[in-house]
């Protein structure tokens, strides 16, 4: 099925500027939020390690009792994605207290296993973004490991750029979208 | 015989449900300033044709930055053969070549009859006849547009070869993404797989009659090759960790890759008949993104062993690699000109990330587009042009340029974001 076959020029003119019009009328504006965010948000806008969070407030309401992440009955702590600077895998120091709580989890549960799913923002090459998202994972692979999880109880999986929890190209868009995400 | 205002009407209608196939839309940024004028008349005898064959040419011959067809409301006459012509008329508006042409209606099918008319010279250059199946009447339109574009510039022309690409709508863990094949117009797009896991990397074999790509739909990376004539597909590779950047031999026996098996992005070559792998690269930093030269001697491939993504050389039968960027410090996604003679690629700079072109003997590079989010560049089979993904708004659209960087446009497409182009070889 074509859409434009059998148009007269003046028509298909009428047709491109109206489906030009249409394009322009749906395009998004602004990013737009992954649920799943528990509300902590790297610096946005700065990169600077430490701007507005620390481990133990987590940035929104409702998170947060007895400090992040902690989970005392035993259940998968609720702070699933930590975020990265630009072109680092470093694991910054306001998330290691969220590492440590899945560690302690992983620890704890031995059958339970998760998937660390790994992204980047959206600039640059598509496969050498995806490499980048997997060394994200990575690193963090390596930091359970130091805490005692045995690698039998973790994998690594790179999206790249392929799914942004926010779309858009500023600082704000791009923050969130480097992080790794914990996938029970 | 469909009236047109019904054949518009349902346009609209199709336009506005959303039915619409993922067509692309051309909208021209730059022209050259070095194009040649050239003056496309419109057929006699086509009025009634669900094609516009002299538009086609038309548009054909403006897209591809060599040309700068004059707008019909220009032309003093509409001459259909070359006896017809007044070369005075064409001279006084500054036009170098004229095609003309008649369209008649045979059998299910059509006939078509075109001259190319030198009018400097005031003779006629090229002339053909042509017949074309139902369905065929812009294939028809494409092969004349290549005819003329060799007899002028002396450069086999790209206009009846194909694209691949990928669109993605959503965010987060609601998404879908679809493959497409279409004319390297944008039109005529088919589907070749979708799903809500990603898909990106599509490669063309170098007979055009498969595409590699990487899916997510076991929700891990793994290389797929699909026959795009049966839809027939299988799974090439699908180790743990990355498979990635599939990249065919221009023999067409060998894939290369990129896999993550062994605890760090490598090069892997794969033999597709054998299933036999040749590892490539052997180091902690990440390689990706290979791409094999037109004599098949040699892989160029990212690699950030120096601190960031440069692009590296491997020669086949040496196994020296040799490092080819230099310039900023970013530089990916490198692609040979069928040529052998530069890399496309993608520079960051300032100015964001841009398609580039380096030149393998001067080791100069210079940036071609004037976009700033660039990415996944392809190079026409004939070298004149590279098609590439990159933003508008907040929309991924495909832009193409001119190998000189003369002339660019921006297809956009209603619906979703738009990447991962790969421009097929000749297919004729």
């Amino acid at each position: 099925m074509q859409l434009k076959r059998g148009l007269k020029p003046y028509a298909r003119t009428l047709a491109v500027a109206l489906s030009l019009a249409f394009v322009a009328g749906c395009s998004s504006s602004g990013g737009t939020q992954d649920g799943s965010m528990d509300g902590t948000r790297g610096g946005a806008g700065s990169g600077v390690a430490g701007s507005g969070v620390s481990g133990s407030q987590v940035g929104g309401t409702g998170v947060g009792t007895g400090g992040a992440g902690q989970q005392a009955d035993g259940r998968i702590p609720q702070q699933r994605t930590i975020y990265f600077e630009f072109d680092s895998d470093r694991i910054r120091s306001e998330f290691e207290s969220v590492l440590a709580s899945h560690a302690r989890y992983l620890r704890e549960n031995g059958s339970a296993r998760v998937v660390l799913q790994g992204h980047t923002d959206e600039r640059g090459t598509r496969e050498y973004n995806m490499a980048l998202g997997e060394r994200r994972a990575r690193s963090v692979e390596r930091f359970l490991s130091v805490q005692g999880v045995s690698p039998s109880q973790m994998e690594v999986v790179s999206y790249g750029e392929e799914r942004p929890a926010a779309r858009g190209q500023n600082e704000e868009a791009y923050a969130q979208n480097r992080r790794v995400v914990f996938a029970y | 015989m469909k009236a047109l205002m019904t054949t518009w009407l349902t346009a609209m209608l199709l336009l506005l449900s959303g039915l619409a196939q993922a067509n692309l839309t051309i909208e021209i940024t730059r022209g050259s300033d070095r194009a040649t004028p050239i003056a496309v008349v419109p057929f006699a005898g086509g009025d009634d044709f669900p094609e516009d064959v002299a538009q086609v040419i038309h548009d054909n011959l403006e897209r591809s930055g060599y040309f700068a067809p004059l707008p019909r409301r220009q032309m003093l006459d509409r001459p259909s053969e070359g006896d017809e012509v007044r070369y005075g008329n064409w001279r006084s508006l500054d036009v170098r070549y004229l095609v003309v042409g008649s369209a008649s209606r045979e059998g299910s099918g059509y006939r078509l009859r075109y001259e190319l008319m030198d009018i400097s010279g005031e003779r006629r250059m090229l002339g053909e006849l042509v017949t074309a199946d139902q369905n065929e009447l812009r294939g028809a339109a494409h092969y004349i547009s290549d005819q003329i574009f060799e007899a002028i510039t002396g450069i086999r022309g790209a206009f009846q070869t194909r694209i691949a690409y990928v669109t993605a709508q959503g965010v987060g863990d609601n998404m879908q993404f679809t493959l497409y094949v279409a004319d390297a117009d944008g039109r005529n797009s088919q589907q070749v797989l979708s799903s809500p896991e990603p898909l990106l990397s599509p490669a063309w074999s170098p007979d055009g009659r498969r595409l590699a790509y990487v899916s997510f739909e076991t929700e891990r990376p793994a290389i797929y090759i699909q026959d795009l004539a049966s839809g027939q597909r299988v799974r090439a590779t699908s180790f743990e960790g990355i498979n990635g950047a599939p990249a065919w031999s221009p023999d067409g026996r060998r894939l290369a890759m990129s896999l993550s098996k062994d605890g760090q992005p490598e090069i892997y070559v794969m033999d597709i008949g054998s299933r036999d792998f040749q590892r490539i690269t052997n180091s902690s930093s990440i390689d990706t993104e290979p791409s094999w030269s037109p004599d098949g001697r040699s892989l160029v491939f990212t690699s950030d062993r120096s601190g960031g993504p440069q692009l590296y050389r491997h020669d086949m039968a040496s196994g020296q690699q040799e490092r080819l960027t230099f310039t900023g410090n970013y530089n990916a996604r490198g692609r040979y000109s069928p040529d052998g003679e530069a890399l496309f690629l993608i520079h960051r700079s300032s100015n964001g990330y841009q398609v580039a072109r380096q030149d393998l003997d001067s080791g100069r590079l210079v940036t071609l587009s004037d976009s700033r989010w660039d990415e996944s560049p392809s190079v026409a089979p004939n070298g004149t042009m590279v098609i590439f993904a990159t933003q508008q708004g907040n929309s991924g659209v495909l832009g193409a340029v001119t190998a000189d960087g003369r002339a660019s446009f921006r297809l956009p497409s209603a619906q979703g974001d738009v990447r991962e182009p790969a421009w097929s070889p000749f297919l004729n």
